[in-house]
């Protein structure tokens, strides 16, 4: 095997696969959710921002194929390992009462797979207009959104799927920086760190809806 | 005291069992949990069934060989403990008490709450060790240590193997075994030269043995009768990637994996 | 029989250079060519697996628990002794050979003891070369303490789990020699026989534990490192499954047992709370570094330890043995110990107990220090009888800790069977009526590590050994008397359980073969034990089969040796007129009730020869010749 070869066979390796692509799309996120603060100024500013990220398909796609890449490697690496620790034990506990791991380590397969689900649908829904295509307009976002969230089942959807992603980056977070050897295992005050950033995250994108439903984004 | 068990009854050769229901009247809260499943044991016996078969040796904490998982808690409700030294007075009167054996792909059950563990052995035979061989040691005090080091050396060496963490965990990784010693021989100079080599087999040998992977649950670290940190974990991680990416040596100890 | 010790010649310095050089070599290209078993993995078995897979033997090592790892050295907690002079306080390997000889009272061999003393250095570097992390002072060099009965420090130490670290760095050692294909290990196997082929030991018999089969293993020769026989009186601080077979079958197959009366009793143990016990727990000895050993002064006094002032509290060591004071050898502090509780004025719910105090210390240091020092054991004992030992005194008693006597061996740790060597505390050679702290790890390492792989080299090299296969008579016989044993054992079916049998044996070899020995309860115990041991092949209850995991079988074949033990042991017992180390005769003691020993006539090993079923034993004696020390009277006061 070659040198890096461990990193598609090994645990390990695959993991720490699954804890880069995984900083990769944080980064966007985080990128994401600040680009959506432009919402809160004006139906202009986003829709201006929107234009400007259109007129630039050099740096669009190149994105687009790394997160894509990302996205990939992410969902084969992190099936793959759940599949090899599922199977490390065939027979379970009667009784188990867990001692130190969260709602957001025990169930980070399920909001994953959640979370997957809800890119389909938003790329769909936002980026392409395939899904409810009434309430799309070509280059006006800003209208999009607003009229997306109006629909309840979407909102709602929006609303649970972002507590997926709180909880996803709430342990994936901690995680990663440890998959990677990065973290200094010696410093307790980091500890906090990747929690804060998934509650920041998490609140930043769940306000959007939440405004529309309650009047305070409107047409 | 009178506490109702359930054990976990499996015949040995079978490929199944089932949890089993006792009384275990008339426990002094003095006695050590296996001294309780002693007392059982000797009702059993007297009454002409089979007594329940149970590793244990030292029965002072050191051996490894006890374990088993108490209320779905590796080694019982009490913190830092193994089995043999958790005592009745943590339960109380009338309390209802799942005994099972540690579970994992890795440990086939043998009978009731035994199960074989050798897997953890490969993976020590795998690298968990510094060459030397017998006679060629230079005078103990040729290499100083750093105290700092040689504390987290032992922090890391305390494991006694018994497995708690991989039936702890709910990959039933063996990450935290693992680790530990790889972090013990990593903090000192004897054990740098095999430092990447270790490090890599150890691992490859973990996942031979059909163990999980680590997921940062933190569940094995509360399971640890000698309260190993789970940051060892890290320094692994840590070595690992550095010893496949970093360090050109390495090259030669694929061929290990 | 006749015991040839094989000691070499000249001055006692020079015996074992001049010894390994006059030793014959196996050939390197021939070495793969013999094969060796080894039984017990712990520090001596496993050193020397490792030691021998290492030079190129085929070795198989086997044990009955489920890893090597488990081993019973594990559980050591102090620390191992090494005549370094680290520290610059005078040490030696003279002074380390003459305190191991006093500290054994003057029953040890002299030429085996200096060895160790000089062996004792390799250990060492061996150890920290392999990675055991032994504790260090901040400049990065390794750490001493002083321990039991020693003026200098010598001793090396990882925190309290000396045993544990020593014995993962050799386990450590022989999984690479498993890996590598020199050793192969059976664990979950447990030796049942010796099979003895024309005079010489060839192999063993074996019972997978997991399987029930009975197996044969042949070889060109056994190594036995299976520890000591502490059991045979039920509460023991040793491990559950220590048990006496192995030597006691090889005995019963011709090899001479020396000194089986010498039992140490450790005095820091915490005392039993009920009919349940089921072992009991060592508090290490480093403890009394510190804490101050005391009684009531008034019989039956009940009041709790800190409503008794100061001048009504005896410090009895201190008072009697004022030089070393709460650090007198185990033996003496044991037995004074005994001597308080007998006299009533023993602490605790049933009386048998005395105070380990740490209220003095932790006023001089502070509590932070005490926790730094022994916050695990401390730990441990609030664990086990639910009492905070920084606040109220530890209550402590002695317990069975350790067997000085074992099979006999020659200088070359061979027993009276030729191809049969016992190592560690198996073997009866180095710790003479007493052993002091720090020294069962060294002489575990020491044997397996630095001396069988010469020895043995030496045995092999001449040993001339024919061809054999299972069809051999010899090896079919043992194969059926062990068969035949399993069977009966599992035909019984009494009414009795055999922890009832372990029992009752125990409180008979406690009472009477203990701490402090009489004829009357020697006699007694000969008269009793051939009953107890009739009824047990008549009454056990052995549930389940021959063929499967049975752990009430396992014990039952090893209390039914103990039963047999146990005779020997007594009698050995009966037979030394005198007082020496661990081995109390209170019909020989001074006025001031020290021990008092009979060197004009019994200055010598007594090593027995099995006779037969229902036959008494044959005494051989080895006399101990003195010439490098003189002889004297023990005395710490």
């Amino acid at each position: 095997m070659t040198r890096f070869g461990v990193y598609f066979r090994s645990t390990v390796g695959r993991k720490a696969v699954a804890a880069v692509t995984g900083v990769v799309m944080v980064l966007f996120i985080i990128q994401h959710a600040l680009g959506n603060l432009l919402i809160y100024q004006s139906a202009a500013n986003l829709n201006r921002y929107a234009a400007f990220l259109k007129d630039k398909p050099g740096i669009v796609w190149p994105v687009r194929i790394i997160l894509l890449a990302a996205v990939g490697l992410h969902v084969w690496a992190v099936l793959s390992l759940a599949a090899q620790n599922r199977a490390a034990r065939p027979v379970g506990y009667a009784k188990r009462t867990p001692q130190a791991s969260t709602l957001a380590s025990r169930n980070i397969l399920v909001t994953g797979l959640l979370l997957l689900a809800f890119i389909v649908f938003h790329v769909l829904h936002f980026t392409t207009g395939t899904i409810l295509p009434s309430t799309h307009m070509p280059m006006d976002v800003y209208g999009n959104v607003v009229r997306g969230f109006r629909i309840w089942w979407v909102s709602l959807f929006y609303f649970v799927a972002m507590v997926g992603l709180g909880m996803h980056l709430y342990h994936g977070l901690w995680g990663s920086p440890r998959t990677l050897g990065v973290e200094n295992p010696y410093a307790p005050a980091h500890k906090p760190i990747p929690q804060i950033i998934a509650i920041v995250v998490w609140a930043l994108f769940t306000s959007i809806p939440v405004a529309v439903v309650i009047g305070y984004l409107h047409l | 005291m009178n506490l109702t068990l359930y054990v976990w009854r499996q015949p040995a050769g079978s490929p199944s069992g089932q949890l089993v229901k006792y009384d275990a009247p008339d426990i002094s809260p003095d006695m050590s949990f296996l001294e309780m499943l002693d007392v059982t044991n000797e009702r059993l016996i007297a009454r002409g069934e089979q007594p329940i078969a149970f590793d244990h040796d030292c029965r002072e904490g050191i051996c490894g060989s006890c374990g088993m998982m108490i209320n779905g808690v590796a080694h019982g409700p009490m913190k830092g403990t193994a089995t043999c030294q958790l005592h009745m007075r943590s339960f109380k009167d009338g309390d209802t008490i799942y005994i099972e054996p540690w579970r994992a792909r890795a440990f086939p059950v043998i009978k009731d709450l035994v199960v074989d563990r050798g897997a953890l052995d490969r993976i020590v035979a795998a690298g968990g060790y510094i060459s030397v061989s017998t006679g060629s040691a230079p005078d103990g005090n040729a290499i100083p240590v750093p105290k700092t080091d040689a504390d987290a050396a032992m922090d890391a060496a305390a494991c006694i193997g018994c497995g708690a963490c991989v039936a702890a965990c709910p990959n039933a990784s063996a990450m935290l075994f693992t680790s530990a010693k790889v972090g013990h021989l990593k903090m000192l100079p004897q054990g740098q030269p095999e430092r990447g080599r270790r490090v890599l087999a150890m691992e490859a040998q973990m996942e031979a043995e059909g163990f999980g992977g680590c997921t940062w649950h933190g569940e094995c670290e509360e399971a640890c009768p000698k309260e190993i940190s789970i940051d060892w974990i890290v320094e692994l991680y840590r070595d690992y990637i550095w010893a496949t990416v970093v360090r050109r040596e390495e090259r030669a100890a694929e061929a290990a994996i | 029989m006749e015991l040839k010790s094989k000691v070499p010649s000249g001055p006692l310095q020079e015996k074992w250079d001049r010894h390994r050089f006059e030793m014959k070599l196996v050939n390197p290209a021939n070495k793969r060519k013999f094969s060796v078993l080894v039984v017990g993995s712990g520090l001596a078995g496993g050193s020397a697996a490792a030691t021998l897979g290492e030079l190129g033997y085929n070795v198989k090592c086997f044990c009955f628990q489920d890893s090597p790892r488990r081993a019973h050295s594990i559980a050591a907690q102090g620390g191992i002794n090494a005549a370094k002079n680290y520290q610059n306080d005078g040490d030696s390997i003279w002074r380390l050979f003459y305190d191991t000889v006093k500290g054994g009272d003057f029953r040890a061999r002299e030429a085996n003891v200096y060895r160790l003393a000089q062996i004792s250095v390799n250990i060492i570097d061996q150890c920290v070369a392999q990675g055991v992390p032994f504790a260090r002072e901040y400049g990065g060099l390794l750490a001493n303490r002083s321990f039991g009965g020693a003026q200098v420090s010598r001793t090396f130490y990882a925190r309290g789990q000396t045993g544990q670290q020593l014995l993962l760095g050799c386990y450590q050692a022989l999984e690479r020699q498993v890996a590598a294909g020199t050793v192969r290990m059976h664990t979950r196997t447990e030796m049942l026989d010796l099979i003895v082929v024309d005079g010489v030991a060839r192999g063993i018999v074996t019972r997978d534990m997991v399987t029930g089969a009975i197996e044969t293993h042949l070889a060109d020769a056994v190594i036995l490192a299976t520890g000591g026989y502490g059991n045979v009186f039920y509460l023991s601080t040793n491990a559950k499954g220590c048990n006496v077979t192995a030597t006691w079958r090889a005995h019963r197959r011709g090899a001479a047992f020396g000194n089986p009366c010498y039992t140490q009793i450790h005095p820091t143990c915490i005392p039993v709370s009920g009919d349940h016990q089921s072992k009991l727990t060592l508090m290490s000895e480093s403890l009394r570094n510190d804490g101050r050993v005391w009684v009531p002064k008034k019989q039956g006094d009940n009041r709790p330890p800190h409503a008794i002032p100061e001048d009504e509290r005896d410090y009895y060591l201190e008072r009697k043995y004022p030089s070393f004071g709460n650090l007198c050898p185990r033996d003496i502090a044991s037995r004074a110990a005994k001597e308080v509780c007998d006299e009533g004025r023993g602490v605790g719910p049933n009386g048998l107990g005395v105070y380990l105090d740490f209220g003095s210390a932790i006023q001089r240091v502070g509590e932070a220090k005490i926790a730094e020092r022994y916050g695990n054991l401390f730990q441990m004992y609030e664990r086990i009888t639910d009492e905070n030992p920084y606040k109220v005194p530890m209550r402590i008693y002695p317990a069975v800790h350790y067997t000085m006597g074992g099979l006999w061996v020659d200088y070359n740790l061979m027993s009276t069977i030729p191809g049969l060597h016992v190592l560690g505390e198996a073997n009866f050679s180095d710790h003479g009526a007493n052993r002091l702290g720090a020294s069962a790890l060294m002489q575990g390492l020491a044997d397996g590590y630095f001396v069988i792989p010469y020895t043995i080299g030496d045995y092999l090299a001449q040993a001339a050994l024919p061809k054999l296969d299972e069809s051999h008579p010899e090896v079919r016989a043992t194969v059926a008397a062990v068969t035949e044993r399993t069977a009966q054992l599992l035909a019984v079916k009494g009414k009795r359980t055999v922890d009832s049998f372990h029992r009752e044996l125990g409180k008979l070899m406690w009472d009477n073969c203990g701490m402090a020995r009489t004829a009357a309860g020697l006699r007694h115990n000969l008269q009793r034990i051939p009953e107890l041991r009739a009824e047990f092949w008549q009454n056990v209850n052995v549930p389940g089969s021959g063929a499967e995991l049975n752990q009430s079988l396992e014990k039952a074949g090893r209390v039914a040796d103990f039963l047999e033990f146990a005779e020997l042991m007594c009698l050995d017992a009966l037979h030394r007129e005198e007082s020496c180390g661990g081995h109390f005769r209170t019909e020989h003691q001074t006025p001031d009730g020290e021990a008092q020993r009979d060197d004009a006539n019994f200055t010598y090993v007594a090593a027995w020869e099995y006779q037969g079923p229902g036959k008494a034993p044959v005494l051989h004696k080895e006399p101990l010749a003195f010439e490098n020390v003189k002889l004297s009277t023990r005395s710490y006061k």
